[in-house]
């Protein structure tokens, strides 16, 4: 049994040190990300923290012009949108990210399906700093 | 899927009323919802005293946030001369009207109380919009789902993404969506926007004309729908008339046992079936077209009741985005799944069509309070099956459905009403 903490902190921890990491079940094998501190699939308690290649594809996106306050501070606008997309994992799990690499004025050249790679954005400094996952399109 | 169950008695619907829908600077959740209370109190037909009320479940997604209210439960039943009986809270995002229905159901259901008040209610518009959109994306997971920028139109964008790769669904089937439903709210004085689409473009045209400005041309509805400076896109393929309004509002029903149905009205509407279902957060789902938590609720509520999709006459969906309502017509089974766009495109959901879907305008017309939204469907199935429903009623209803989601089918409730007459 580990005696790792799997929680929240703990992936954001990692993420800050560029590792990008979820959690497995070792009686089952199942990854989890968003990391579950228990198997929610075999209820297992045996886990352990693994890490993936952030190599995924693209399920499905959106083009956002009214964001929440931190992307508005982050410079985002109906003049300047972002792209934000679902991910599947080649391990397997399935995320959310902001899309980088693609124009948000044009979405109809976005396409589902096309190969992505991690990118993590960083924002503020210090005690306000946090991370969320980017994925780059390729080409 | 669970083993289908029975309610232990019968309960029925003796009274409904809701507040106007809409933006209402100098009122806060109490006042709207004493006017849907007393909306309520005038709609039972025969004797009843509001001393006979047991319990108040309250639907209320955040007050906390909106009004910086919480524990909103024991205010509610306070203006409404609740004191000292039980009044309990209910969050689960925009299915909290659903839920509370169906607690104040189960109450009822299992002995413990003979009559009931089951409200809901909302004050959205005293911050500004990115304060709500902030607030509205807390229903989200804050931690890995909606912390990456997505906002609540963004969530339901990406699904209407999803459902235009794998079927085939376009902007224009989404347009239509808002198309027939602000038809139907044009018809309902409660709803936030009591006007049809084509109705605001003339109006807008009207405006340009008397203010001496160039007068925007549109050949129809679609075209003024997908005109940038008109219909400005909020997450894309969503637009502004993909998403419902931000509201203000409040509305309430009175539940009673089966058996004492009679002495409060000569037309009581029963609950004959309950569901409700929960999911990940949408990243993590296999299939983004599809709603399990509604599958699951559905199943549930099917199976109680006894019916099937065909046999629902009107229903109640929620439509929170335009995406949403062609979501729901597939994963209540009303149409297979794909096949809700082409049931859009051939008008089979229209008020006049073989399948009613929003006959009150919907969220997108009537406007969505969250709290109130799941309690305000009620409303409409309710006056539809006792045939009060005015310029907006279907002929012959005896089955009705509500559907109604928790963001984006965290937590999903439907319900089955039946006339018996």
């Amino acid at each position: 049994m580990s005696n790792e903490s799997f929680t929240s902190a703990e992936f954001y921890r990692y993420l800050g040190r560029n590792e990008f990491m979820a959690t497995r079940c070792n009686a089952c094998q199942k990854v989890f990300l968003p990391p579950r501190p228990i198997c929610t699939k075999c209820f297992s308690t045996d886990m352990n923290w693994v890490k993936l290649s952030g190599k995924g594809k693209l399920r499905a996106f959106t083009c956002i012009t009214v964001g929440p306050s931190f992307m508005v501070s982050a410079g985002y606008d109906r003049k300047n949108p972002y792209c934000c997309g679902i991910v599947a994992l080649e391990e397997g799990p399935q995320v959310s990210g902001q899309i980088l690499g693609v124009n948000p004025r044009e979405p109809d050249h976005i396409k589902i399906g096309s190969p992505v790679t991690l990118e993590i954005i960083a924002q503020g400094e210090g005690d306000s700093k946090r991370l969320w996952l980017g994925f780059k399109a390729q080409g | 899927m669970t083993k289908a169950r029975k309610l232990g008695r019968e309960v029925a619907i003796v009274g409904a009323g809701m507040s106007k829908f809409g933006v209402f600077k100098e009122k806060t959740t109490r006042d709207l919802f004493v006017e849907a209370f007393k909306e309520m109190v005038s709609s039972v037909n025969r004797r009843f005293d509001p001393k006979e009320i047991e319990a108040t479940y309250i639907a209320n997604f955040s007050s906390d946030i909106f009004e910086g209210q919480c524990h909103t439960a024991p205010i509610m039943a306070d203006w409404v001369g609740q004191i000292p009986k039980p009044a309990t809270r209910i969050e689960n995002a925009c299915a909290s009207g659903g839920i509370a229905l169906r607690h104040g159901l189960i109450a009822v259901a299992s002995g413990l109380f003979d009559v009931v008040l089951v409200g809901g209610t909302e004050k959205m518009t005293d911050l500004p919009t990115e304060k709500v959109t902030d607030a509205l994306a807390a229903a989200g997971d804050i931690l890995y789902e909606v912390n990456c920028g997505l906002t609540f139109p963004g969530l339901y964008a990406t699904m209407a993404t999803a459902h235009m790769q794998r079927y085939g669904t376009k902007v224009e089937h989404l347009m239509k969506v808002g198309i027939k439903n602000h038809r139907n709210g044009a018809l309902n004085p409660k709803a936030q926007f009591n006007t049809s689409i084509a109705d605001l473009m003339k109006s807008k045209q009207d405006k340009a004309r008397e203010t001496g400005k160039p007068v925007p041309e549109w050949e129809d509805e679609i075209a003024f729908l997908k005109d940038d400076s008109a219909n400005p896109v909020i997450a894309w393929p969503l637009r502004l008339f993909d998403c419902s309004p931000i509201s203000d509002g409040a509305a309430c029903l009175l539940l009673v046992a089966g058996e004492i149905a009679h002495n409060f009205t000569d037309h009581p509407v029963y609950i004959i079936g309950t569901g409700q279902g929960s999911d990940h957060s949408l990243p993590e789902r296999d299939d983004l077209t599809s709603l399990v938590a509604i599958k699951e609720a559905a199943h549930q509520a099917y199976s109680m009741a006894g019916v099937a999709p065909k046999d629902i006459d009107v229903a109640e969906v929620h439509d929170c985005f335009t995406i949403a309502e062609i979501l729901a017509i597939e994963d209540l089974g009303f149409f297979p799944a794909g096949q809700g766009s082409k049931a859009i495109d051939e008008g089979l959901t229209r008020r006049e069509g073989p399948k009613p879907i929003n006959t009150s305008g919907g969220l997108k017309s009537k406007g969505h309070p969250i709290g109130a939204s799941g309690i305000g469907q009620v409303v409409e199935v309710w006056h539809q099956l006792r045939g009060e429903a005015g310029p907006r009623q279907v002929p012959n209803v005896r089955v009705g459905l509500t559907h109604n989601v928790g963001t984006t089918g965290g937590s999903g409730v439907v319900h089955i009403y039946e006339r018996r007459d």
